[in-house]
This record gives structure tokens, sequence and C-alpha cells, in this order.
């Protein structure tokens, strides 16, 4: 790419601002001095780029999305290069051609998110019935059954986390904000909580695994155990998001507190949490909609089990993850009946996780604090 | 604190042990944490101890730790490069659209669009991957042996079921998108719009502004992002678990019918039925992989550590 910071000033005035032929010289390829593309060119090429493909899809090739968006993304990114190259110059067309590249890598992404709601809901309305959510699968052999103690699982164990996780991370991040001051103990925290983020669901399942050894010999699974390694992988989580929320409230709140004489730990309670409640209840949601589809950790550390156990203390306890997981790796025969089990579960499960998100948006959205006047 | 307050009366009236009982639990959860960490390294080695002394010949396989390992740590290894060669342009393609090129009102929704992709559940992206993308995988991966067949990678008999080493990176790749993307989103966010601005009142064009300010701008948060995804992908378990058909052994041919298992999905494949000197094995295997991630995570932590420091961005 020539330097076209250089070269501008002096040939500008040798120049035409509109030269009749084409010139080679960088000042002649700028955007402004040559003639655009009509507004309609783009969408047109676009529309019947996709029309081709369309129509090659349905008669000679195939009609993946995938084949479908990569096709019309190669057709129309070279038509539209080349009459960008021949009407506005290479480096607008560069540009055209990198637009159309950018968007394609984007709808890429949605590709998949797109296909797996698609999967999972066609898959796994099947058992999507009222059997599914008021059954245990004890005794059941084949047909029949349902995720009741799976569901109840996932609940206690996930509600035994949040409860252990919440304080500690709030807390964590009440000492990075309000406390740490810059202080070693802080810096290291902060970098170790980022780290933390990144440990492997395996690797905390098996953590809590010898962890427990300790405690109740080998070979032990309670629901408990698996909490433990839940909260190894929620702390971090909410820590990060509770302690972003506390950085926004303003330093004005704080001294206005102060001097009317609130003591600093009634000012966190009352004024830094309290403003910035919204923003941590969003934060503890997106972790819960995290930790409650894990299933390596749940597999070595509460296994599964047919019938319900609701007690988290003692004992094997069905879990939605682990319970579809084994429905799909250990299924009888005939296999249907269990393969729809398990995208039954799979789709509770996605819309368990899609439902906190939406709440988490929702509460970020209707209570945000006012950051501007 | 009593003679204190009897000297000055206008100074606190009560004396703030709620202060200072706050203070310590912020602080002892803080340490907490700081403790839990050290722990799983503690916890890990003790219970890994077992087998790191036994005889070779009593370790699973039947030859020693380091051969139980190592064809999983390359199995781990090369699924997790696969994912971050796809990921890598796929999530700064992305990023530059949600911040650059998609229209602003709807960019943050986007955003959460993208973001949705890591809410799925890993055991869906399993069941996901070996009935969508292992079935649609199978013709591309007869194209690669037959046109591609001379490199390694590309074997002369792929596998019909297309549960392979390449289908795992695929969704492994899709897995860690989420991640690479908020990264590269944040660091292309905060390019200084001065540079942005300077750079179109040169003339320049959309793409060439962001080759020359936004990208430079942003490049050691894009390979920090792009470790983070590593590291994410070198610990993913459950989709592994199911998609991969798994023989034992180093095997380079990505779209086989032998593949390389990961240490992860080895993990949750072998523990429900272990006991004894397996789950010490076991235990052995994921201690290996939490010092790959953690390395991998703290030098990602350091480089964006690092950057904020010289950004220049002030």
């Amino acid at each position: 790419m020539p330097d076209i910071d250089l070269d501008v000033p002096d040939q500008r005035e040798t120049q035409s601002p509109r030269p009749s032929r084409p010139d080679r010289s960088p000042v002649a390829d700028t955007p402004l001095l040559r003639p655009n593309l009509p507004r309609y060119a783009a969408p047109a090429m676009l529309v019947v780029a996709f029309a081709i493909v369309l129509a090659l899809g349905l008669t000679v090739w195939s009609t993946n999305p995938v084949a479908l968006l990569l096709e019309t993304a190669v057709l129309f990114g070279a038509a539209i290069f080349t009459a960008s190259a021949l009407v506005e110059g290479r480096r607008n067309a560069v540009d055209r051609l990198v637009t159309v590249v950018v968007t394609t890598f984007f709808l890429l992404a949605l590709l998949p998110l797109v296909s797996v709601l698609v999967e999972v809901v066609s898959d796994g309305y099947k058992r999507f019935d009222l059997q599914f959510f008021t059954y245990s699968m004890r005794g059941v052999v084949g047909e029949g059954g349902g995720a009741y103690a799976a569901i109840m699982g996932t609940l206690i164990i996930t509600a035994v986390t949040t409860v252990v996780s919440v304080p500690i991370g709030i807390l964590t991040a009440v000492y990075l904000v309000e406390y740490s001051r810059e202080s070693r103990l802080g810096k290291v925290l902060t970098f170790f909580v980022d780290v933390m983020t990144g440990i492997p669901s395996i690797v905390a399942g098996l953590f809590a695994v010898a962890l427990f050894v300790l405690f109740l010999g080998p070979g032990a699974r309670a629901g408990v155990i698996g909490a433990v390694a839940l909260s190894v992988l929620m702390i971090p989580v909410v820590v990060r998001s509770t302690e972003e929320m506390l950085r926004l409230v303003p330093n004005e709140l704080r001294e206005a507190s102060y001097a009317l004489g609130v003591s600093r730990w009634r000012t966190i309670v009352k004024v830094v949490l309290r403003t910035s409640v919204a923003g941590i209840v969003t934060g503890v949601t997106l972790a819960v909609a995290r930790i409650i589809g894990e299933t390596a950790p749940l597999l070595v550390t509460v296994g599964t089990t047919t019938s319900s156990n609701l007690n988290p203390f003692s004992g094997r306890m069905a879990t939605l993850p682990v319970f579809s997981y084994y429905e799909y790796a250990q299924p009888g025969i005939p296999r249907e009946p269990y393969l729809d089990r398990a995208w039954a579960a799979a789709l509770t499960l996605i819309i368990i996780v899609m439902a906190l998100n939406l709440i988490a948006r929702l509460v970020s959205r209707l209570f945000a604090p006012k950051t501007g006047r | 604190m009593s003679t204190t307050s009897a000297d000055r009366p206008t100074t606190r009236e009560t004396p703030r042990y709620g202060d200072r009982v706050f203070a310590g639990l912020a602080t002892g959860a803080g340490v907490l944490i700081l403790v839990v960490l050290a722990g799983v390294a503690g916890f890990l080695l003790w219970q890994a101890l077992p087998a790191l002394t036994a005889a070779p010949e009593d370790v699973r396989g039947g030859e020693g730790l380091f051969s139980y390992i190592y064809p999983l740590a390359f199995g781990t290894i090369l699924t997790a490069l696969i994912a971050l060669v796809i990921a890598t342009p796929l999530s700064v393609g992305i990023a530059l659209f949600i911040t650059h090129y998609a229209p602003r009102r709807i960019a943050l929704a986007l955003g959460y669009v993208v973001d949705l992709l890591a809410a799925v559940p890993s055991i869906i992206y399993g069941l996901w991957g070996v009935y969508v993308v292992a079935p649609a995988s199978v013709p591309v991966a007869t194209w690669l042996s037959q046109w591609l067949g001379f490199l390694p990678f590309f074997g002369p008999d792929p596998s019909a079921s297309g549960r392979t080493t390449l289908v795992v990176g695929v969704v492994l790749a899709i897995m860690i998108l989420p991640v690479m993307t908020a990264v590269n989103r944040e660091v292309f966010l905060q390019t200084p719009t001065l540079h942005e601005e300077a750079s179109l009142a040169l003339g320049a064009t959309r793409w060439e502004m962001i080759r020359m300010a936004v990208i430079p701008f942003g490049r050691s948060g894009v390979i920090s992002g792009a470790m983070l995804g590593l590291g994410r992908a070198l610990g993913e378990t459950m989709a592994v678990a199911i998609i991969l058909s798994v023989a034992a052994g180093v095997h380079l041919d990505i779209i086989g019918t032998a593949n390389s298992g990961t240490i992860a999905a080895d993990i949750a494949l072998q523990f429900p039925e272990s006991s004894g000197l397996d789950v010490n094995t076991l235990v052995a295997s994921g201690l290996v992989l939490f010092f790959i991630t953690l390395l991998v995570n703290m030098a990602a932590r350091w480089i964006i550590a690092r950057r904020a420091e010289f950004s220049g961005a002030n």
C-alpha cells in the first residue's frame, strides 16, 4: 500500500480532481477522485449471487447452509471486487472485499447457534411432556420415565453452589475495590482470579474428589462434592462481574456517605452494594447460567442414580447434564427412548440457560445505574 | 478506643467493630480464593503421588505413567491447535464486524448473540457435534483425503462416521469463539478515536484505517485472547468425550477412524468406572492438564496486564 500521507499535497496541485484516464499514481486511486458504484449495485449483486447459488444448490450442489453461505460470499465477493476495481479503483475494491469477508465471518458464527437450537428443539420436543417432568428413572427400562430426579438434583446442587460462591465472590470483589488500595495481595488476587476463570471444569471436579478423600475416603459420591467443584468454577466469574460493577459506583457517593459520618462498612453495604445491586444480580445470574450446564465435574463427583435423592450430603444424585450424557452414552435396546430422553434433557437445559441469560439482560437493562445526567 | 474517645469527644462515638469485622471478612474471602487455588494444585498432587511412584507395569496401560499420558497430551494439544487455527481469524473478523462495520444501534445486540454461543452447555455441543457436524463432515473429509492426501494430517481412509479429530477441532473452535471475540471486541473498541479519525481524514478507506490504526493497537490483545481460547480448548471435556472415537497411541491423521484421545475427555470417560491406582493415574493426568492450562492462562493474563501498562491509550 503506497504511503498516501506523503504524496498527497504535491500531486494534488498538478492534477485535475477527476482524471479522465485511469492513473496508477496513489492520488488517482484515492476514493474521492474516482466515481463510485451506484448505491443499489451491492445489494443487487448480492441478490443475484444468492439466486445463482441457490439455483445451483437445488439442482447440482448441496443445500447445506454453510455451503450456501460460503458460495454466496465467494461469488458476491468476486463480483463486487471486480466491479469496484474497474470503477472505483483497487483500494476501494479491497475495502469492499474485506467488508464481505468480515460480514461472512459473523454470519458463519451465527449458523452454529441456529443449528444447535433447531437440532435440540426438533429432537427434544418428542419427550418434552408431563411425564418427563414428574417421573424419575427408577425401575425404568425402555420407554417412559423422566428427569424429575435429575431436574431436582440440578436445582439443589446449583443452589448449594450459589450459596457458597456468591458471598465469597462478592466479599472478594469488595476487598479488591474498596480495601486493597494497590496492595500486593490485591494485585496477586486479581491475577489469580483471572487465571482461575481458565481452570478446566474436569480439573475442578478432580480437586473436589481429592479434597473429599480427606473427609469421606476414596470413592465417595455426594451432591456437596459436586457443589464444591462448581464453586471453584463459579467464584471467579462472580468476582470479576461484581468487581466491574463496584468500580462503576461514583466516588462522590462514597464521599457523601463518609461526610455524613457513616462508617465504612455501612457505606459499602448501604451505598456501594445498594447502588450496584442490579449489576451484581446480572453477574450472578450469568454465573449460574454458566455452571448449571457443567457436566464433567458432576460426572466425577456426583455420579448418577435412577431414583430421586434430594439430600446433597449423602449418596449419588442425578443431574440434568449427566442424565442427558448417560442416556446418550449408555442406552438400552432399542436406543430411541433413551436418545429421546437425552435430547429432552438437553432441551430442558438449554431453556433454563437461555431463560437465565434473558433474565440477566433484562435485570441489567431495567435497573441499570444512571451513568450520565 | 475508649481512651481516645474520652479525650476527643467529637470523634467516633462507638468503636467500629463492624468495620474491622467487615474488612476481615472481605480480606478473608480474598485469601480463601488463593488458598483454594493452591489447594487445587496441592490436593491433585497428593492424590497423584501414588501413580507417580508406582511401578510402571501397575499403571493403566502397563508401560508407565509417561507413556499413558503422552498420547493424551498430544491429542489435547492437537485438537486445541485446530480449534485455535479456525477460531482466531473468525473471532478477529467477528469482533471487527461488531465494532466497526455493524450499525451502531444493533452492535450491542449482536455482541449478546455471540455471547449466547458461550451459554450453550458443552454436553449439547457434544450431541450436536455427533448428530449434525460429524455426518456433514464426511464429504469434506473424503475430499480432503482425495486431494490433500499427501499431507500427513489427511490419511487415506477417512472415517465414515465423522467422529474425528477434525470435527472435534471445529466444535471446539465454535465453543471458544465467544471468549476470543469478547477480548478482541474490547481491545478494538479501545483504539483511540483520534487515531481512527486521523487515518480517515488522510483519505484511508475503512479497511486501511483498520489495518493501520485498529489492528496494530489491538495486536497484543488478539494474541492474549487467542491464548485464553487455547486454554479453554485444552480443558474442554464433554464435547470431546462424546464426539471423538478414540484409539490408543499418537495419530497425526485428523480425519481417520483412529484418533488420539484428550486428557480431559479420557478422565471423564474412565473415572466413573475406575478405582484404586487407576484413579490416581487419572488425577496425575489431570494435574498435567492443570499445569498446561495454568501456564497458558498465566501467559495470556501477563500479556494483557503488560499491554495495559504500555498501551498509550491513557
